[in-house]
């Protein structure tokens, strides 16, 4: 599933770029070291089928609904984790620019969320069940159990994406078992699409992942790195959010206890994520009467009427002036 | 199968407009891309209960395609897929934010539910910002303009060749996806085998394609770079653009322009 922009504060969507930033250079140098550039068209080729993949369905066995590949899997499985990670954040840009799928400014978040996991913690994974002698049940485990666990690490870097940004008010509990089931039938579908593409192609042409074989090799020794990477991101996610968002039961007391604790340490770390969601936080300091003034921030106008008639006149209006701005525009398209 | 072709159809129609001659097809890749991410960036900084405030925002993407010859509506259209998910984490604001913050006649309107609007908002302002972007500069462009930022160079490469090879393999997929549908009648082909075997031979014939491709790109003295003709010089009215751009966005986040426009406009009724 697509982070999607409007879900996301500029700092967090910032922080996802740096990240992502970091992790493709990484990528490509790689790459370059491994001069393969028979990979360079491959990768290319390989982006476009699994966007061309999602194109089509099938019925999901025994429940009459439809599913489609996802593909991260099956690009680390193809090309080795670094070129995947270049390819899936090739075909995320493309689905942000083309169809708006994720966004602009969720690209890196997204880059994190659907490559990170998939390249460099379930493709490894599903290496490890596959062993060196690959068998199909071990390959339909391996699919699986990758899959489920990519996507699974997925849904949870949205859900503390979502959070650290502070858009939704859904508490991190009630976000969580939201998420996570539904992820959890989408990473078996996806394990068992990727199983019966890989398990075709393996048998029609065994000798395609000789090579890979040998990439994975290096891949391997990664493996502790990268889950100590991830490790580090959702631990480091988690203890912002539990320092400074409120858990789903101190929430509901605060809510109706009409107090706020949004107390955190601020230095280092805890300083800045506390920082980012100074502005947006779970727990806008508005209701209860009060209109606090902090600045050119303005909470929303609540008591004062005069300000809401303007608030909804102004939005008539400016709402009046863009559909003008439209037309004219229009208008001037058809005369040229 | 329609709705395959009409994606398809879709695909193509974004490059075509990206291909015209308008003042704003001939600014500079970078100055748009850089001004799209700008006012992304500008409209996710609201907080979570900014709605009216937004509103002015709608000029840029409006702007963008006006005067790049692109309609509005179409990128509309395009856009509004794309909020489910949004509506979806969205949906829970109400259930979570139930005081009311203001009332029309005798409805009253929750706070959740002006954040579940301002989240909608923003999706669809983000969505057709960077549509818009799209249609009046093309792929190929925002790849250049995406390299000279500092990108890879393989990602860059990478960018172009997914997109070349998106075409030509989503038309092989419509082709197999009709041919299966023809020889089945209703679900049934639609299983679990069919589909391995269906996407395992698109999956032979692209390995076999990249096999091709690689061999006629050497031929052609292929060094792993994409060299583009396009001489892209940075002019005076990019610059222009992007203070342009750069002042409305700051005009437009530091005051609450709906809100001054409807104080004047009842201080006139008044």
């Amino acid at each position: 599933m697509h982070m999607a922009d409007a879900l996301l504060s500029p700092a967090v969507g910032a922080a996802g770029w740096a990240v992502a930033g970091g992790l493709t250079i990484y990528s490509a140098k790689k790459l370059r070291i491994a001069g393969d550039e028979k990979l360079v068209p491959l990768m290319g080729v390989s982006a476009a089928f699994v966007f061309a993949a999602q194109m089509i369905n099938f019925t999901i066995p025994g429940t009459g609904s439809s599913g489609h590949l996802g593909g991260g899997l099956l690009l680390a499985a193809m090309l080795g984790p670094h070129a995947a990670l270049l390819a899936i954040a090739s075909v995320l840009a493309v689905q942000a620019l083309l169809f708006g799928d994720g966004g602009l400014l969720a690209l890196g978040c997204n880059t994190l969320n659907l490559g990170l996991f998939p390249c460099f913690v379930a493709y490894p994974l599903y290496r490890a069940v596959l062993g060196h002698t690959p068998t199909r049940s071990r390959l339909w485990m391996g699919s699986l159990l990758g899959a489920v666990v990519g996507l699974q690490l997925g849904a949870f870097a949205v859900v503390i994406e979502t959070l650290l940004s502070g858009k939704s008010q859904l508490p991190l509990g009630g976000f969580v078992l939201l998420m996570q089931p539904i992820h959890l039938a989408i990473g078996v579908v996806e394990g068992l699409a990727t199983a019966t593409v890989l398990l075709f192609v393996t048998k029609a042409r065994p000798e395609l992942f000789d090579g890979e074989a040998a990439r994975a090799h290096r891949a391997g020794r990664s493996v502790v790195v990268a889950l100590g990477i991830a490790a580090l991101l959702i631990g480091g996610g988690l203890s912002a959010l539990a320092s400074t968002q409120p858990d789903g039961l101190e929430w509901s007391i605060s809510r109706t206890a009409g107090t706020e604790e949004l107390d955190a340490p601020s230095d280092g770390a805890h300083g800045f994520l506390a920082g980012l969601q100074a502005k947006a936080a779970l727990l806008p300091d508005y209701g209860f009467g009060s209109t606090p003034n902090d600045g050119d921030v303005d909470a929303w106008p609540t008591a004062d009427a005069g300000t809401s008639v303007s608030g909804i006149v102004g939005a008539a209006l400016t709402l009046f002036i863009m559909l003008g701005l439209g037309f004219a525009l229009r208008r001037k398209r058809a005369t040229t | 199968m329609t709705t395959l072709e009409q994606r398809l159809f879709d695909l193509g129609r974004m490059d075509l407009l990206a291909r015209q001659d308008t003042a704003v097809h001939r600014l500079d890749p970078r100055a748009k891309l850089v001004a799209t991410l700008g006012f992304i960036a500008v409209v996710a900084s609201f907080e979570a209960h900014a709605l009216t405030e937004l509103l002015p925002f709608l000029a840029y993407p409006i702007a963008l395609a006006g005067f790049g010859n692109v309609s509005v509506r179409y990128l509309l259209r395009k856009a509004v897929y794309v909020l489910p998910f949004v509506l979806f984490i969205g949906i829970f604001n109400p259930l979570f934010e139930p005081q009311v913050v203001f009332r029309v006649g005798p409805l009253a309107v929750s706070a959740g539910w002006i954040s579940c609007a301002s989240l909608v908002a923003r999706g669809l302002l983000a969505v057709l910002g960077a549509l818009a972007l799209l249609a009046v500069t093309g792929m190929g462009n925002v790849c250049a303009a995406f390299e000279k930022l500092g990108m890879p160079r393989v990602l860059a490469t990478q960018l172009l060749l997914l997109y070349r090879y998106l075409f030509v393999l989503a038309h092989d997929v419509a082709r197999m996806a009709r041919a299966r549908s023809m020889r089945s009648v209703g679900n049934a082909g639609m299983g679990l085998s069919v589909y391995g075997s269906v996407l395992g031979h698109l999956l032979l014939r692209t390995l076999d394609r990249a096999e091709r491709i690689h061999l006629a790109m050497r031929c052609r003295g292929f060094d792993g770079q994409v060299r583009g003709l396009s001489t892209g010089r940075w002019r005076v009215a990019d610059t222009l653009f992007i203070l342009g751009c750069a002042a409305c966005f700051y005009a437009a986040r530091r005051y609450d322009l709906t809100l001054l426009l409807g104080q004047l406009a009842t201080r006139l009724g008044s």
